[in-house]
């Protein structure tokens, strides 16, 4: 199955065909074909891990330009709670918030209260509602591809909750066209993303919902700009709700499960370490955990592929923000929030196959046979060169007709030695 | 089964618990290949670990072979182990003899053979005592 345009562009006068993203690709989605790494956009669950690795910068996210943003009449930063980790201990979040605001946008959110009311709702759906357990987090869209392309079956556990920037950017356009007077649709609301999958996550794709969010800005992106206005911002700025901790903490691990009791809850980090918890779920271990939070960065967004900050000092310094926060009593608007059960949303996931060699099982099995017999013959030391990041894939394009056997070296060499000994034989016999 | 079969053996050894729950991820891995849908494959990834897990758990070793046609897929599990007493009791939910040991690693809750039987279409079993257990597990497609 193909999808409209995923989150990641190479460009191929960049790209100098090293190979390195097609070796980092968790889900084998990259091949390197005439010197030059292209997509296989059904495989590519938007990671990021090839912008990560690309030295030559020809792996890019796709988001929205600061010019872009002119067509709005009032324009809202959404600013996830990780923004708050990328600039060292001078930088309070109000005076990013406030440096954002000098940086071009109307208005700048902070979503740490909307994400401490989702941890609750999480709370709430876990206790009124039946069915199999454990349900899964919702809120890394990474983990969500990784779901619909290599754990279909799990889909019906993935929890129906709203996220965070969803609910705050509803609620935010409300209020600022009744404040301001203007037509919802005037109002633009960017959220700074930390990663290609919540860029993607906001842009419009047919047989997904509409998100409430118009565009998405990486975090890497507008750096140096609010670097360079952070002294000549006010931190202060009075008026601005509180920043919550356990909002804060949705930008390490925990966050969403802040409300759980331990034994009923997992935290896990690091794409590896989410596929053996997906594939424990699926064998039916794990029916004693309530829920899991799940993140495909090694150490939670902190570590989101398109920040700037070290992700170990940017966790440090959400924690020693963390630690400054007075007590926080919000119990009854958590509650208030909770009851009015708004937090509930379809994801729409699909199950989808780029796995299967054929979408007729019949001849499926044919290829899979085939697909034996070729891994007999390739020498199965994922040497590269043909282009595929491992022999097994190879085998696969070869059986999918999108790669030649003779496009493996080896594979050439030894048509090549008997081509040579064929020769040899009629020349021999020809002199004999 | 004929013509368009698709077959492989696994090997399964008993006691190995670190790599306890392969086979059934391999399995699992094939049928996607083959496009088999996704609930189906939850059911048979189920009962192939449930099967594969009473073989290192309980057996001295075992085979577990997979075969899909385009109408089912089938396993054979078969081990070379004590074998089952009374199966009328091995088939009630909550029956288990797991050691003391097992149940600390989380298995033992008596859940396996009737979870297998669950989610197959037709399942068998059968078991000697002092010499193993065969199941046969069919899932129709
Ligand atoms: N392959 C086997 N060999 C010997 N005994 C077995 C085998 N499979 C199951 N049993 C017996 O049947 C009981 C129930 O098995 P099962 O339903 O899988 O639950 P559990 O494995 O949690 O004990 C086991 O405790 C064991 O006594
Ligand atoms: S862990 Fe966070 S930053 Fe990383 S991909 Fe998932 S949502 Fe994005
Ligand atoms: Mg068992």
């Amino acid at each position: 199955m193909t999808r409209n345009g995923g989150s990641i562009r190479i460009d191929e006068a960049r790209c100098t065909g090293d190979m390195a993203c097609m070796r980092v690709c968790p889900t084998e989605a990259i091949r390197v074909r005439g010197g030059k790494a292209r997509l296989l956009e059904s495989r590519c669950i938007d990671c990021g891990e090839c912008i990560r690795v690309c030295r030559p910068r020809a792996v890019s996210p796709v988001t929205n330009s600061f010019a872009e943003l002119s067509r709005f009449d009032y324009r809202v930063a959404l600013a996830s709670p990780v923004i708050y980790g990328q600039f060292g201990p001078a930088a309070s979040p109000e005076r990013i918030l406030a440096a954002l605001e000098k940086a071009g946008f109307d208005c700048a959110v902070d979503s740490t209260q909307t994400c401490e009311a989702v941890s609750a709702a999480i709370g709430h759906y876990l206790r009124t509602s039946g069915g199999p357990r454990p349900l899964i987090s919702c809120f890394c869209p990474t983990v969500l591809r990784l779901i619909e392309v290599r754990y279909p079956e799990l889909i019906e556990l993935v929890i129906p909750i709203e996220s965070p920037k969803e609910i705050l950017a509803r609620e935010v356009r409300k209020a600022k066209a009744r404040d301001l007077n203007l037509p919802e649709d005037r109002i633009g609301i960017i959220y700074l993303t930390p990663c290609p999958g919540k860029m993607l996550d906001v842009l419009e794709r047919p047989g997904r919902r509409r998100s409430n969010v118009n565009g998405a800005i990486a975090i890497s992106d507008i750096y140096r700009t609010v670097r360079s206005l952070l002294p000549i911002a006010r931190g202060s700025g009075g008026g601005r709700p509180q920043i919550s901790a356990v909002g804060l903490t949705w930008a390490t691990l925990g966050g969403q499960t802040a409300f759980l009791p331990p034994e009923h809850r997992l935290e896990v980090a690091g794409l590896r370490n989410v596929e053996r918890i997906l594939t424990d779920i699926e064998m039916g271990k794990l029916r004693d955990v309530e829920y899991v939070e799940l993140h495909t960065c090694p150490d939670g967004c902190v570590s989101g592929s398109l920040l700037v900050e070290n992700p170990y000092v940017a966790r440090g310094r959400i924690l020693e923000i963390i630690g400054r926060l007075g007590p926080q009593p919000r119990e009854r608007e958590l509650a208030e929030f909770c009851e009015k059960g708004e937090y509930l949303a379809d994801r729409n996931l699909s199950a989808q196959a780029p796995g299967a060699l054929d979408l007729d099982v019949g001849r499926a099995i044919s290829k899979i046979r085939r697909l034996e017999d070729i891994q007999q013959l390739v020498p199965n030391i994922n040497c590269g060169a043909c282009g595929a990041p491992s022999c097994t894939a190879f085998a696969e394009d070869v059986v999918r007709e999108e790669a030649h056997l003779n496009d493996c070296v080896f594979m050439a060499l030894s048509q090549l030695r008997a081509k040579h000994n064929q020769v040899v034989d009629v020349v021999r016999e020809a002199k004999g | 089964m004929n013509g368009g079969t698709f077959r492989r053996e696994f090997e399964v050894t008993g006691g190995d618990f670190y790599n306890a729950g392969r086979v059934s991820t391999e399995i699992k891995e094939i049928l996607r290949q083959i496009g088999i849908a996704a609930p189906k494959i939850r059911r048979i990834a189920i009962a192939a670990y449930e099967a594969e897990m009473n073989i290192v758990m309980y057996a001295r070793s075992g085979m577990v072979i997979l075969q899909v046609t385009p109408e089912i897929v089938r396993l054979d599990v078969s081990d070379v182990g004590p074998g089952i007493e009374n199966i009328e009791l091995a088939m009630q939910e909550g029956y288990s003899t797991a050691s003391e040991e097992m149940r600390a690693l989380g298995f033992g809750a008596g859940m396996g053979l009737p979870n297998i039987k669950k989610n197959a279409d037709r399942f068998e079993i059968r078991s000697e005592v002092g010499k193993g257990t065969t199941l046969e597990i069919e899932v129709n497609l």
